[in-house]
């Protein structure tokens, strides 16, 4: 079954030799290929190099009471191939290390890093193998090992939370922002070091939100954890809550049915459209051109209203549950989905006009926060950030799930990279969504909603992945015992592009901060977690 | 410029008459459960279902006690679901906004059939108090209240404490056209050194409970906090570990607790009315 679906894979198993202990296809979404050796490097160097792999995720697991060790797991993606490989090696708990990619692949810096904080596996090679996860003043805890109880009660905190690089020079000054910030948004600290206007770097402080998410999921009874994945971040809360149900139908290898996956693709767009169109009337207001976000906000808020008449709550919470949705629509709702939806479609376009008349707002736009494609690939950049730096990647078509799979999904790609591009991979994907939104809507909504999920055997495995509207969101689960669950990833696309910030502001104003932060518009707590 | 005044004309006045005329709520949101315990057989299929926990059980002997606890319920529905006999019914109630934590939480208490299947109901405690008739006395108010009371205008320091931002999505929507909460002299401001009030929401987790007091201290007395949504109530569905410390109140005094998951802007607006209610009763000078 795994050759089929990778068909490399057998090539790759001969020249791994020994190395390969076994492998398991389960689904035909993925595949697992476990490594004896804890050295994944020439398995993904061979990856990388004859089929253009990307390593879409690393993380770990605390395996020390069912199988004696920790493992790591490294998602695999392949242009073209809708299936992914997940790679996995054993770490040996007396003698907890791992090989770092991150001098090749900046892309996995946090990722890696996070492994040694959560797990405390150290890290060989890594250049900046500092905490990222925990603060510098946490005590040496490792909180994701099996061994530490959820309800730890830490010592207060001594000493420096973070010891920034220094800002040295004549003029040179550093500025300290947040975790409290001006504006009503996530506590996160960005410290600036600037000569006159200019910011000649940013350092990052995020986790401030960490609440013990992946924790929490550890244990908790399959049902009850679709509420903690649509808490994950309150502005991708359907995407967040779809993605961990995918992980579990795919390991409890159920298909729903046809009516929940064509509401699943509608209301993940619609989620996508209402962040869009507010968005883009807030990069607007950051250069002063204050109406266009009055007409933004007034076009959430008209997509909110949308969202409670279809869902019962305004940001699409408690609808989508494992094995399908929760119910399904009368005419009257798709008669108003239909009415707001083509409404809006106007609404939307006399937006745009207007943003894209206004010359000033237009200057201040391009060629501002600039993230060259070199650097985005490097970084491993996803979703409407990458689209507008050169990367082509969209979990819609790169995996099709829900109802996507008759739709094509090929969206505007731009070399660009600045602010102004980063609105236009807005505009068009709003369009895009917009257009799949009115298709979708003329189909059947008559039949059941869900179909139950009998219990699933404890060890098994899935990974769900949804394309959410800021980018690829990864969900990997192993179910426990007693419909419960062992371990669960959360992958936002926030973790991948929090560097691109970094990179895309150096050079630019500091008074063209806000505007290049909102461009991206990153969740703090889908980082943090 | 045409342009821009065109669209502004074509769209006309959007703001909603809340709360000085009723709110426009779709029949499809899911608001406060309400629970007639009078006819509740069984508590214990809608404790299993409850995701936060909120409906509690505990069995002594042949009786049986029920604490509902409106302040880490997250309006999922499901409670209503499980439980046949419709003893819970989800109503459109958005106005939960309370002054005391208390208030939240119901009880009954029940003697239990032998088989431990029956409850049967013997006495109960009252939480919320519907607060409409006082809301919309205070609404037509609002305005003057805000003038006598603080110099006409009312400043607002929100602090995310934790959040998913869910909250933090409606509580930036009170600033929009439709909501548009400047109308009645509140405004957001940018340090709390210029704050009346901090909005804050959580859970608040242990790297921001530094910077939560740290921006209580410097906000200039009399101060009023709000606590908003699940979270910042009680720790939500997140409740205490070894990262998060729980509700708002576990950090700093609260005045007015906002339930919801997240609670809508009228339910954010309400919740402010009632905070401001309270600094009136403590300054009877004013």
């Amino acid at each position: 079954m795994s050759t089929a679906m990778l068909p490399f894979l057998d090539d790759l198993t001969l020249r791994l030799g020994d190395q390969v202990e076994s492998t398991l296809s389960q689904n035909k979404h993925e595949v697992y290929l476990t490594l004896r050796d804890a050295d994944i490097r020439p398995a993904i160097s061979i990856l990388r190099r004859e089929q253009q792999a990307r390593v879409a995720a690393v993380f770990a697991e605390d395996r020390r009471s069912a199988e004696g060790c920790f493992l790591n797991h490294y998602v695999l993606e392949f242009p073209g191939n809708p299936c992914y490989l997940i790679l996995t090696t054993r770490i040996d708990p007396d003698r907890p290390m791992f090989p770092s990619l991150s001098a090749e692949m900046p892309s996995l810096n946090w990722q890696e890093r996070e492994i040694q904080d959560w797990f405390g596996i150290q890290l060989e090679g890594h250049p900046n193998p500092r905490r990222v996860a925990l603060h510098d003043n946490w005590p040496s805890v490792h909180p994701l090992r099996k061994d530490f109880p959820i309800d730890c009660v830490l010592p207060p905190f001594e000493g420096e939370r973070h010891v920034y690089r220094p800002a040295l020079g004549e003029g040179v000054f550093q500025i300290p922002v947040g975790p409290v910030h001006a504006g009503i948004i996530e506590p996160g600290h960005f410290s600036f070091a600037v000569a006159g206007e200019p910011i000649l770097y940013l350092q990052l402080r995020m986790f401030y939100t960490h609440k013990g998410t992946e924790k929490l999921f550890e244990g908790a009874p399959i049902d009850r954890a679709v509420f903690l994945a649509e808490s994950i971040s309150g502005d991708s809360s359907f995407s967040h809550g779809t993605a961990f149900c995918q992980a579990v139908e795919r390991a409890a290898a159920i298909e729903i049915p046809p009516v929940a996956a064509r509401m699943r693709t509608i209301l993940l767009e619609l989620e996508r459209v209402y962040n869009h169109v507010a968005d883009i009337g807030a990069i607007a207001t950051d250069v002063g051109f204050v109406i266009a976000n009055a007409h933004g906000s007034r076009l959430r808020e008209m997509m909110f209203k949308l969202n409670e008449q279809l869902t019962g709550n305004r940001l699409l919470r408690g609808m989508v549950r494992i094995g399908g949705v929760r119910r399904t629509w009368g005419d009257s709702q798709i008669a108003v989905l239909t009415q707001t939806l083509q409404e809006f479609e106007g609404e939307f376009q006399r937006l745009v006009d207007l943003i894209l008349a206004s010359d000033s707002t237009r200057d201040r736009l391009q060629r501002t926060g600039v993230l060259h494609p070199a650097k985005a690939r490097d970084l491993g950049i996803v979703g409407v950030a990458g689209r507008a730096s050169g990367v082509d990647l969209d979990v819609r078509r790169d995996h099709p799930y829900a109802g996507y799979a008759p739709y094509d999904m090929q969206t505007t790609v731009y070399q660009e990279g600045d602010v102004c591009h980063r609105v236009h991979v807005r505009i068009d994907q709003v369009r895009a969504s917009l257009r799949l939104l009115l298709d979708a809507v003329r189909h059947e909504f008559r039949g059941e909603p869900f179909i139950p999920v009998r219990k699933i055997a404890p060890g098994r495995c899935a990974l769900g992945a949804v394309e959410g509207w800021r980018g690829e969101i990864l969900h990997w689960i192993r179910i426990g015992e007693d419909g419960c669950l062992e371990r669960c990833k959360i992958k936002d696309p926030s973790l991948n592009n929090w560097p691109a910030l970094v990179e895309a502001v150096q050079g630019n104003i500091i008074p063209d901060f806000p505007v290049i932060n909102k461009s991206f518009n990153l969740s703090y707590s889908g980082t943090d977690r | 410029m045409f342009k821009i005044l065109n669209q502004t004309f074509k769209t006309g006045t959007v703001t909603t008459g809340y709360p000085v005329s009723k709110a426009d709520i779709p029949d499809s949101f899911r608001g406060r459960p309400h629970f007639d315990f009078g006819n509740w057989r069984d508590a214990l299929p809608a404790t299993a279902v409850c995701p936060t926990g909120a409906i509690s059980v505990f069995d002594r002997a042949d009786r049986r006690i029920v604490v509902v606890d409106y302040g880490l319920c997250v309006f999922c529905g499901l409670c209503a679901e499980a439980t046949p006999e419709k003893a819970i019914q989800i109503t459109k109630d958005f106005e939960l906004a309370v002054e005391d934590r208390q208030e939240l939480i119901l009880s009954a208490e029940y003697s239990l059939s032998r088989d431990g299947s029956q409850q049967s109901l013997i006495s109960f405690k009252h939480g919320p108090r519907p607060a409409e008739p006082a809301v919309e006395r205070a609404g037509r108010k609002l305005k003057e209240g805000i003038s006598k009371l603080l110099g006409r205008s009312l400043a607002i320091r929100e602090v995310d404490a934790g959040s998913c931002n869910g909250c933090e999505l409606e509580i930036v929507a009170l600033n929009n056209p439709i909501y548009d909460i400047e109308r009645f002299g509140i405004h957001f401001v940018a340090s709390p050194r210029h704050a009346d009030m901090l909005l804050v929401t959580g859970p608040v987790t242990r790297n921001m409970e530094l910077a939560l007091l740290k921006t209580y201290r410097a906000t200039p007395e009399p101060r009023l906090v709000v606590a908003v949504g699940a979270c910042g109530i009680s720790g939500g569905i997140f409740g205490k570990n070894y990262a998060s410390l729980g509700g708002v109140d576990q950090v700093v005094p609260v005045d007015v607790y906002i339930p919801g998951c997240p609670p809508r802007p009228q339910a954010l607006l309400q919740g402010i009315l009632v905070a401001i209610g309270k600094m009136a009763k403590a300054l009877p000078f004013a």
